[in-house]
């Protein structure tokens, strides 16, 4: 870092700030006096976040922000994790040790590889209680979420409700001199801003709320044990974090939904962007990377996801943090200490970093292509099933067509008829739990089981990228029960009328190419909409 | 051990697991799967018409090896007539032995084979006298970038000169996804826009082009070969491990390790991309000195030729100088001046063919 004199670092704290409140500002979507959830995960982007807010909102800052904002930390990253240490981001990222005093460091603890619950008890609890003293000094609303509380999730959550009315920058520019007129005639009359009126400011004095679990009681130990069930049962890195990612979103909605925030802002940073933008890409996302790396993801429809952090790079961040003594509390993540070849995005991130090391303007340039994708789907019928899981549209074609879904779903090599070595009679195709090395408890492959269909039932209502990360999940039986209670429920919305007409053991799946994981083949009826696969079995042609 | 059943007969022992599904499956059935799947591909696609002249980009290679021979399987349930058109760009100690491959096969399938040489559509422009004239820049050859733009011209004459209708090329799945991979590390943005299809219908007078390999994965086409017992010609090119396409195809290898079916996930993201209506290039007019398709008064074959002439061969590439993205304002310049990554790759719609192997 350059050492001329001190007034460089102001420079790049006005730089820094500046593009902060840019980004918010460009983007005109957060209006006056809105419920704002700050999504704290303890990282430093998220941190650094969380403070810019606190500064922004203190009286003597130069323009002050104007929402309402609150807290919300999910704590559970223990499902896997068995040791700690720092995250392995390219050493050039972090110029310098994070062990300064104002970073809250959990002291090394090493526990033994593979241990199904990584944090202990009491290094919960005391991760947990130095969370809680950070956000007590914040002064907003705070909230702190156990990760097994996705256990008691309602299927409402994984609805997408319907938007307030946006406006245009219009009615944005009439809420905010309307907002700044109204708190204009409240200083005159000598009110002040007081709490009740100016929706601005959280005193320092109002008790913080949080959910009714005290946090002074970890969750029940059987939800813990789900969670850990859950976990271990799904067989890659890459689909565990999937999963948690998805698991947190819903919870971080709910939350949110639950105590009226209309926006939630996340940390994300121009590096974990890129990152991620290339991670989905990978996982076959590519039709979503406009709401997954954008400003702002309305997919929710009533809870918008903004990323006011999009335009800082790790680097600074780390700077800042440093710099300006941003507290922040470590905890492991779920792939902490995993090789990099374990998942894709720790593949993805490594690469990317090395790679920006010999070209060194790789990460943004891969943002600013980011810049240029747009939230449209590519044949434009922009209405249609949504995704159970990560609630984008849906993404795949038809079994038969020429894409990568349909080759994927196509077999080819069964479509020989049997020859007279084969067993006589009816064919029966063994039960695909014996190949993809499911639940042991299954039929043995005497005749398809009626797992499969409930498990087709699911997949069948899944994006192209959730489907390839449940082909990693054996059974899902761990899973939640709010997930499976929203795909029992919208399998029922798609076929009232012939609900009574199917029957429970659909045989002779002989034809059936490309169901397991994928999914049965889809069927375009007369107006397009999908038809039960079942279905098919029972019209006499 | 002994070997599993085939899957698929139940009569033979199986040879092989599918890289795809893990299915077990003897050498025979196998084949006759990737033939159906290439066939439906096509069919599905609608990538070759009844009564359409094909002209195979034949280099050698497995890719078009394996390309030529299952579409010379097909050609009669496809109704179309294939031509092997070989290009040759004048690269020693490569390109003399992959066309040696090539007459063989021709040889021995019976196709008629028309070999086109840069030397003489590109006025003596060999690409080991590009590679001399870029080098010594101090910055990357850039041998990809011409060479991919000049043989996509190449096999344009080298059809029409045989009267076919339809381009194909041998690019498998796994080409696709290291494109896709590269073009968002440079932030091709215009490539993006325009690739993700199985091919391009063929405006402006270009001849339609497909790649109905597109959803195979390298491994198989591989094993194809293996099974078939084709002979190809398999040395990477003598300028391979410049180009910044490397990188896409380690990068694409780890990523196979951790999910295997990475490079179907890739293209079909590619399939899905959705781009902003400002990238995309504008519609395509007539190069203004050789009439061939282009998105601005020059062609890049032109362009990039015109650049070579003049002594300047960095004209044509990179952006702000006669640039295929579209991109406003340059970027600013990259801190270390020797090191940007500067389209070190032939691109343009379409994966580069020649890969280091």
């Amino acid at each position: 870092m350059p050492s001329a004199g001190e007034a460089w670092r102001d420079c790049f704290r006005a730089f820094y700030i500046h593009k902060f409140r840019a980004v918010l500002g460009k983007n005109r979507l957060i209006f006056p006096g809105e419920k704002v959830l700050l999504a704290w995960s303890g990282g430093p982007s998220s941190s650094s976040m969380v403070w810019q807010v606190l500064e922004g909102l203190s009286r003597d800052s130069a323009k002050r922000l104007r929402f309402v904002p609150g807290v919300v930390y999910v704590d559970g990253t223990c499902p896997v994790v068995s040791t700690r240490r720092l995250r392995r981001v390219a050493p050039r990222t972090w110029p310098y040790p994070i062990l300064g005093s104002p970073v809250v460091m959990i002291p090394f603890c090493l526990h033994l590889e593979g241990a199904a619950c990584g944090q202990s008890r009491e290094d919960r609890a005391k991760t947990l209680s130095d969370v809680k003293r950070i956000l007590q000094t914040l002064g907003f609303p705070w909230h702190v979420v156990t990760l097994e509380e996705v256990f008691a999730l309602p299927p409402s959550v994984l609805r997408c409700s319907a938007p307030e009315p946006v406006g245009t920058v219009g009615t944005y520019k009439v809420a905010v001199d309307s907002f700044l007129q109204q708190q204009h005639t409240l200083e005159a009359e000598g009110v002040g801003d007081s709490p009740s009126s100016a929706q601005g400011e959280a005193q320092p004095s109002q008790p913080c709320t949080q959910d009714p679990q005290d946090l002074a009681e970890p969750p029940p130990a059987a939800q813990t044990e789900a969670l850990s069930r859950l976990f271990d049962s799904v067989k890659t890195l890459t689909a565990k974090e999937e999963l948690l990612q998805t698991l947190r979103t819903h919870l971080i909605l709910h939350v949110a939904r639950t105590h009226g925030y209309s926006k939630v802002m996340t940390g994300d940073s121009c590096t974990r962007l890129a990152i991620k933008l290339m991670t989905s890409l990978a996982l076959g996302r590519g039709a979503f990377l406009a709401w997954d790396t954008g400003f702002s993801d309305e997919r929710h429809g009533d809870v918008v996801v903004v990323r006011p952090m999009r335009e800082h790079t790790l680097k600074e961040v780390a700077f800042y943090n440093r710099l300006f003594a941003v507290p922040s509390v470590f905890t492991p993540a779920i792939d902490t200490k995993a090789p990099e070849k374990a998942s894709i995005h720790r593949l993805m991130e490594g690469f990317l970093l090395r790679l920006q090391a010999q070209f060194p303007s790789t990460v943004s340039t891969v943002y600013r292509t980011s810049e240029k994708l747009v939230k449209a789907p590519r044949d434009g019928c922009a209405s249609g099933p949504r995704c159970l899981l990560c609630m984008c549209s849906l993404d795949v074609d038809t079994a038969d067509s020429a894409t990568a879904f349909g080759a994927q779903t196509q077999d080819f090599s069964q479509m020989q008829p049997p020859t007279p070595l084969a067993e006589a009679g009816a064919p029966t195709v063994p039960c695909r739990s014996a190949e993809v090395g499911r639940a042991p408890n299954c039929c043995q492959g005497t005749r398809p089981c009626r797992r499969e269909d409930s498990r087709a039932r699911v997949i069948k209502q899944l994006c192209y990228g959730c489907r390839v990360n449940m082909k990693d999940v054996p059974s899902l039986d761990p899973l939640p029960p709010y997930i499976l209670a929203e795909a029992q429920l919208r399998s029922q919305r798609l076929s009232p009328e012939i609900q009574e007409y199917l029957l429970e053991n659909s045989d002779d799946k002989a034809h059936t190419s490309g169901s397991g994981a994928w999914g049965p083949p889809e069927q375009e009826g007369k107006d397009g909409q999908t038809v039960c696969d079942c279905i098919n079995k029972n019209i006499f042609n | 051990m002994p070997a599993p059943q085939c899957a698929s007969c139940h009569a033979a022992r199986a040879a092989l697991r599918r890289p795809r599904s893990g299915q077990a499956l003897c050498g025979a059935c196998f084949c006759t799967a990737f033939e159906a799947e290439v066939l439906h591909t096509v069919l599905a696609g609608r990538l070759l018409p009844p009564g359409a002249v094909v002209a195979v980009g034949a280099s050698g290679g497995k890719d078009s090896t394996v390309l030529a021979h299952v579409l010379r399987e097909l050609a009669p349930r496809l109704g179309v007539s294939l031509r092997l058109v070989a290009v040759d760009e004048g690269i020693s100690g490569y390109r003399d032995a992959a066309l040696a491959a090539v007459r063989r096969q021709a040889a021995r399938w019976d196709l008629p084979l028309t070999v086109v040489a840069y030397a003489d559509l590109f006025g003596g422009w060999t690409m080991d006298a590009v590679a001399r004239s870029t080098a010594g820049s101090g910055r990357s050859r850039a041998c990809c970038t011409f060479c991919g733009v000049l043989r996509r011209r190449a096999l344009e004459e080298g059809a029409r000169l045989v009267g076919a209708t339809h381009i194909v090329t041998g690019h498998n799945a796994d080409d696709m996804a290291e494109t896709v991979l590269m073009n968002f590390l440079r932030g091709d943005a215009g490539r993006l826009a325009r690739g993700g299809g199985l091919g391009s219908r063929g405006e402006g007078g270009a001849l339609p082009r497909c790649r109905p390999l597109q959803l195979a994965s390298q491994k198989e086409v591989v094993l194809y070969a293996h099974f078939r017992r084709l002979d190809y010609f398999s040395e990477e090119c003598v300028y391979a491990p410049e180009a910044f396409r490397g990188h896409a195809r380690h990068l694409l290898k780890l990523l196979e390790a951790a999910r295997p079916s990475a490079a179907l996930d890739l293209v079909h993201s590619a399939e899905r991309l959705a781009l902003a209506p400002a990238a995309r290039p504008p519609p395509p007019g007539a190069c203004s000195r050789c009439g061939a398709l282009a998105s601005r008064a020059l062609c890049q074959a032109c362009a990039l030729l015109d650049g070579l002439q003049r002594g300047r061969p960095r004209l044509a590439i990179g952006k702000g100088g006669g640039a295929r993205d579209e991109e406003g304002p340059p970027p600013p310049p990259p801190s270390d001046p020797g090191s940007a990554p500067g389209p070190a790759d032939g691109e343009c719609g379409a994966a580069c063919k020649e890969r280091c192997e």
